[in-house]
């Protein structure tokens, strides 16, 4: 590993990383802390695009929990009872040599659309330690809480001035680690809430249940109105600043934005593709949120992925959903024209054991796994029908090619036009980059080239 | 519409104020309508009470702005807010206004807030702000030392204790973070080495940054902080915070078997870690230098924290008094006379050095009793002056010529919005398992720890309790509180199921009779009778179909009526109005 380091590295460590790399060692010569700030503001300011973007918006499935990789993506059809359970059976796909689990026969027709990273690894298996990991490329357990992937998207599209907020999550929060991290209130996800599968999707302070239009425009009516002192304070910064903030929250309630969110606009044929649940609902209002312009999208897959037990019965529940609402995202981006400029990426925390836990209390389960799983990556740059690295023929570790958390991050950064080594706005002014550079020891194997 | 207009309306009011017009602000007559009501000033003569008046209105004059007064209802909701964190209940609000000693009713009112219980949990708030009480990131007190902490704080401000005393307990202490309360001022700090605990107390105690300071100054005061050590004990995460003459504070043990250790000073930069050695340092006598070029060579037999305190806790400091006089004269009057109040220095003198010296030299005679300096400042006129800004220039800003605009603190707000509608709302810490919950009728004011939270104050700005900087608790609006405010089913279900707003819309009294318990209950203030007209109009309108006439022997169809009618969701948004109007949402 360590000997490939440097050469595969060799192109990412960009002349200001030098730079900021000799500072450190500067300053700690002169060993006075509080001054590296400062020192470093002049050489890392202002973060500027490392390459011209091909990705405007991401689209994330986070299948939180932790989704098995040998029982769907890296099927291992050869590996017996004892590691397959009840899905023995790999399908075809239309890629040559490509195979995926027997759960997955609509995505299997859109292979040619995305690649799978079947060597990924990070070997941490706590649910908030990895799930950090995932959406940070940040070791859990550092002095600083860093922002989530979907954050620093939030403060580096700038170009993005939609009314909907540009980090948008479908329906709660990842939540159990700090989203936003450091950088405050403003970078958190804005959840949607509410149901995109029911009658009318209640996106929380967009959408309010009972409240007609009409009534929004009588209460609306009603507040200015009513609103004595407001009015008679009206020049005051403290007033037009309140009200320039709720005319941009009332574009959204009775405007534009909350159109986006209204999946009645689509035909029924369609919305009957996406598959009529939560999941195949919120894949649709995803790509109508990146024909808005958001930059990040993430879908948190409503009911989880973390089968200990009773794990064949909740594949086969769940998988056909993901696999109906993934495949049709696809197809409808590409009909669109918007895969091109649209990362989709789905993945858990981590994978699951490749081998069933047979024996009580699971009867049947598997456990959280890190050592090795599954990623699917598509478009914004990101070429389809492939596949980088593999695991064992059990699905326990990686075989070739293992991709850390920093190497997949990495590469979304530097599609979407987002400058990894760029410097975060930390609220005291402390040292902070997107990403972690190898000096920090983080583990690395380079960007995907292959597939970029 | 815009500034000329309410300017002129402004001017159009002061005349008829001056020419002793008697003015029934509450009452709203014909004339008044024409402008909007004007429920938010006092009609009189403005005249200076005292010495912060005199040296206030002195300097308002020079810049030829005559303030107004604000009414007896803004005046009862505002000495709430900002006395106890909270407003009134529609019968204190209305008990307050309808109180016919007119002379001394608003003394009276600061005199029994003052001794209300919500007194300490608000400033024992605005306490955990400055000194960063909170268990878990970034400060990582742990939960025990947060609550043992907040519990010393709050006892403090119940007792009154000296301002004097309540610094020098947290600079000298010694002992377990868990039952010495004080001793956790040094363990909630990011950076817990010499520098950075100087750094945490010139900011708390002296209001001053030390970002920009010389290096030699920094180091020079550091060295009174090189000599404490934290220890673990055999107890989960109990720490001992003590004067260690023959060490730093480089602690290498750890109360985690197998982990290293809780204590170590993380260095949140990428630098190299400086090794201390301990024995190099105390070979030749340690020299502190004081903030103001003072050297002091440090004797092995004292406390070198000690040192310090007995030359920054005086009132012959130049810092120590004007900080803390300046801190809650900008608590109270939205604005200190530095600003910002943790920003001293020789490059941004107070707006008003009288002021400044006034008060520092009022805290000493009153030996450090915070108590009196409330009183003194809140019995001022200049603390109740109208919050209409007359002139919106930053000299005016600057000196104080209206009350300061300021949306409700987040936790003030929701706390405001559940006791109104008689709604709980729930707040939990996720870390460390297992979660923390409040019992459901504790207010947000009254949290100790800044790891407990709710969506709800992380979205309206919530300090994170990081860096102990004023600036760092965010009131600023943004859209997605609107959403929230407006929309949300968070604030929704309390208007339309919480207890207390049931008891107001479904009570079945008269229309007028409810609009004002709403208005009292909400606004702490009665409707002008523009408002109650407003309020009475709005409705649903209903179809009704009429009866045909028999006219000559045939029935003959007559037109359908429309007539009004106040469906219990017209009395919801009639409150939720009140609820999403700047009036409430700010404090004015």
């Amino acid at each position: 590993m360590s000997t490939s380091h440097s050469s595969k590295n060799g192109k990412r460590i960009s002349r200001r990383e030098a730079m900021r790399r000799g500072l450190y060692a500067t300053a700690g010569l002169m060993a006075v802390d509080r001054l590296i700030p400062n020192a470093l503001a002049v050489a890392s300011a202002p973060a500027k695009t490392a390459t011209k973007a091909k990705a405007k918006s991401v689209i994330q499935v986070f299948l939180w929990g932790g989704m098995s990789h040998n029982d769907t993506w890296d099927p291992k059809p050869d590996a017996g009872y004892e590691y397959m359970g009840e899905f023995a059976k790999a399908i075809p796909t239309n890629v040559d040599g490509i195979q995926l689990g027997e759960l997955f026969p609509a995505l299997a027709k859109q292979a040619d659309k995305f690649s799978l990273i079947r060597g990924m690894t990070h070997r941490n298996n706590g649910h908030e330690t990895a799930a950090y990991l995932m959406q940070t490329g940040h070791t859990p357990g550092e002095r600083l809480a860093y922002p989530s992937i979907g954050a620093v998207f939030a403060l580096f599209k700038k170009e993005y001035k939609g009314i909907i907020p540009p980090y948008v999550v479908m329906t709660q929060a990842q939540g159990r680690f700090s989203e936003e991290g450091f950088l405050g209130p403003k970078y958190k996800p804005f959840a949607t809430g509410g149901d995109p599968n029911a009658n009318r999707f209640e996106v929380e302070g967009v959408v309010a249940r009972q409240i007609t239009d009409d009534r929004q425009k009588n209460r609306r009516e009603l507040l200015n109105k009513m609103n004595t002192m407001g009015k008679a304070m009206a020049a005051s910064p403290q007033m037009t600043a309140a009200e320039e903030s709720k005319k941009a929250a009332y574009d959204l309630i009775l405007g534009k934005g909350k159109e986006v969110f209204d999946l009645s606009l689509e035909k029924e044929a369609l919305r009957d593709k996406y598959g009529r649940n939560t999941f195949g609902q919120e894949c649709l209002a995803a790509r109508r949120l990146v024909e808005a312009g958001v930059p990040y999208v993430v879908i948190n897959y409503p009911g989880g992925w973390d089968t200990h037990s009773n794990h064949f019965a909740t594949m086969r529940r769940q998988c056909p959903n993901l696999d109906l609402g993934l495949a049709t995202l696809l197809q409808d981006l590409k009909d669109r024209g918007l895969l091109e400029t649209t990362i989709v990426w789905c993945t858990g925390e981590f994978g699951r054991g490749p081998k069933v836990d047979w024996q009580p209390p699971w009867n049947g389960g598997r456990n959280h796994y890190g050592n090795v799983f599954s990623v699917l990556v598509a478009g914004g740059g990101f070429k389809g029908g492939c596949v980088v690295g593999s695991s064992d023929s059990k699905g326990e570790e990686p075989k070739d090619r293992p991709v850390y958390p920093v190497d997949l991050l990495g590469s979304i950064y530097q599609l979407a036009g987002i400058d990894a080594t760029a410097k975060l706005p930390h609220p005291m002014g402390l040292e902070a980059h997107i990403l972690p550079s190898a000096a920090e020891g983080v583990k690395s194997n380079g960007l995907l080239t292959e597939i970029m | 519409m815009g500034f000329d207009v309410s300017v002129e309306a402004a001017d159009a009011v002061k005349k008829a104020l001056i020419s002793a017009v008697v003015f029934l602000a509450v009452a709203g007559g014909a004339a008044a309508a024409e402008r909007g009501p004007n429920v938010f000033e006092a009609s009189g003569e403005l005249a200076p009470d005292g010495q912060i008046d005199k040296i206030v209105f002195a300097k308002l004059a020079s810049l030829k702005i005559e303030p107004a007064l604000c009414s007896d209802a803004v005046f009862v909701r505002r000495a709430y807010l900002d006395i106890i964190g909270t407003v009134p209940t529609a019968k204190e609000a209305k008990e307050f206004i309808e109180d016919p000693d007119t002379k001394n009713k608003r003394r009276l009112l600061v005199d029994r807030l003052l001794e209300r219980e919500e007194y300490a949990d608000y400033w024992a708030m605005r306490w955990g702000d400055i000194l960063r009480i909170k268990a878990e990131f970034p400060v990582n007190l742990w939960p025990n030392a947060a609550q043992a902490f907040h519990r010393w704080v709050r006892a403090s401000l119940v007792e009154n204790k000296p301002y004097d005393q309540f610094v020098n307990e947290m600079l000298t202490s010694s002992g377990s973070n868990f039952r010495v309360g004080p001793v956790n001022f040094y363990r909630a700090i990011q950076n817990r080495t010499p520098d950075g605990i100087a750094g945490a107390v010139a900011l708390t105690f002296m209001g001053t940054r030390t970002d920009n300071w010389p290096t030699n100054k920094i180091e020079g005061m550091a060295v009174f902080f090189s000599q404490i050590s934290y220890k673990p004990t055999s107890e989960w995460k109990e720490e001992h915070v003590f004067w260690n003459p023959l060490g730093s504070n480089v602690v290498t043990a750890s109360s985690v078997p197998g982990k290293p250790s809780i204590t170590s000073i993380a260095q949140p930069t990428n630098a190299v870690a400086q090794v201390f050695d301990p024995t190099e340092a105390n070979l030749k006598p340690l020299v502190g230098v004081f903030p103001d070029g003072t050297k002091v060579k440090l004797s092995p037999n004292k406390d070198p924290r000690e040192v310090f305190a007995d030359w920054l806790v005086t009132p012959k400091n130049p810092w120590f008094t004007r900080c803390i006089v300046n801190r809650v004269w900008g608590w109270v009057m939205g604005r200190g006379i530095v600003h910002e109040p943790d920003d001293f220095r020789d490059d941004n003198p107070p707006s008003n050095p009288a002021l400044l010296a006034y008060l520092e030299k009022e805290l000493i005679a009153a030996k450090y009793d915070l108590k009196k300096l409330y009183r003194l400042i809140l019995n001022s006129k200049t603390y109740q002056l109208s919050s209409m800004p007359k002139v919106t220039t930053p000299e005016a800003e600057a000196n104080f010529a209206s009350y300061s605009l300021r949306r409700l603190d987040a936790e003030v707000l929701i706390d405001a919005i559940n006791k109104i509608t008689g709604a709980t709302d729930l707040y939990t810490s996720p870390i460390p398992e297992p979660f923390t919950y409040i019992p459901e009728n504790k207010p947000a004011v009254a949290i100790a720890d800044g790891s407990i939270t709710s969506p709800f104050l992380t979205l309206f700005g919530r300090t994170a309790r990081a860096t102990g900087m004023e600036n760092e608790r965010n009131n600023k609006p943004v859209p997605s509180q609107w959403l929230h405010m407006l929309n949300s089913s968070h604030i929704y279900r309390k208007i339309n199921e919480g207890a207390k707003m049931r008891a107001i819309i479904d009570s079945g009294r008269k229309p007028q009779e409810i609009i004002e318990e709403l208005y009292l209950t909400i606004l702490s203030r009665l409707p002008t009778a523009d408002e109650v007209k407003n309020l009475e109009e709005y409705g649903t309108t209903q179809t009704v179909r009429q009866p045909p006439i028999m006219k000559n022997g045939k029935s003959v169809k007559q037109p359908d009526k429309t007539i009004l009618v106040k469906r219990r969701d017209d009395w919801v948004d009639i409150a939720w109005a009140l609820l999403n109007s700047a009036e409430f949402l700010y404090r004015h």
